[in-house]
């Protein structure tokens, strides 16, 4: 793998559990993505990421790669279609890290292929995705109509 | 409100401005590649960038020797929810693209 295409970084005051958990809950992921993250998280197993809507339309699929709770997680990110090999998919790292009284999260986006439309519309997602949740572990409220 | 402050105050200058411009275009540059692309001294970048990190404006990462810097527009965003998006964005958009008409597209 290259280098990655998008680094985020955003310090969040909660604990590691409690973020760890914030990324995989699907409750919760409904709240601040409007979406839902649902897995059993273990290394080797699928993920899929649903809308919150009526249809729960498929929306994301990948594979847990990597899942050391609560610091690592590395997850492949591909569109339910992609009929690419899971190796060309690209891949997500959150890094969880304490910092005084806050949590460093490092989002690592990488391994794009070049025909994907998925780069401009991460370009614009995470940083929304990353605010709404530091919002809701901060003050109990994300951020509202994100998509 | 130190993060808000420290993020006002990175973005207070143009040469971090343009520092930042230069990331959006060619994320991901070393310290070398980043000097190449700006008409500043490696001394003036370090120092610069120095800046960027501690307000979050700046993300890097190690890839094998290499120490990476990325657009960390996380801050910004949060500036954008806090005094933006509450209010009506569309009047603002319709705003900004007259002014962006009148002005030509870099307005810097």
């Amino acid at each position: 793998m290259g280098k990655p295409e998008f680094v985020y970084i955003t310090y969040i005051a909660t604990s590691p559990e409690k973020l760890w958990n914030a990324l995989l809950d699907p409750k919760l992921t409904a709240q601040y993505w409007q979406h839902e993250n649902v897995s059993d998280w273990k290394a080797g197993s699928k993920w899929e990421h649903r809308a919150f809507d009526e249809a729960r339309s498929l929306r994301l699929v990948g594979r847990v790669i990597e899942s050391q709770p609560p610091r690592r997680l590395v997850l492949t990110w591909a569109y339910p279609g992609d009929t690419a090999p899971e190796e060309k998919h690209s891949r997500v790292t959150f890094d969880l890290e304490p910092a005084g009284d806050t949590v460093r999260l490092t989002v690592t986006h990488e391994n794009f292929q070049l025909e994907s439309d998925m780069f401009d519309r991460i370009r614009n997602g995470w940083p929304k995705v990353l605010s709404s949740l530091k919002s809701l572990l901060e003050t109990g409220r994300a951020l509202p109509k994100l998509w | 409100m130190r993060e808000m402050d420290d993020v006002f105050k990175a973005l207070a200058s143009p040469a971090r401005r343009r520092l930042l411009d230069a990331l959006r275009a060619h994320n991901g540059l070393t310290l070398r590649e980043l000097c190449t692309h700006l008409d500043m001294t490696r001394q003036a970048v370090t120092q610069h960038l120095e800046r960027l990190e501690q307000a979050n404006l700046v993300a890097t990462v190690r890839r094998g020797r290499e120490k990476l810097h990325y657009l960390n527009p996380v801050p910004i965003h949060a500036i954008y929810e806090r005094w933006i998006r509450k209010y009506d964005r569309k009047p603002l958009e319709a705003l900004r693209d007259l002014k962006r008409l009148l002005e030509g597209e870099d307005d810097g």
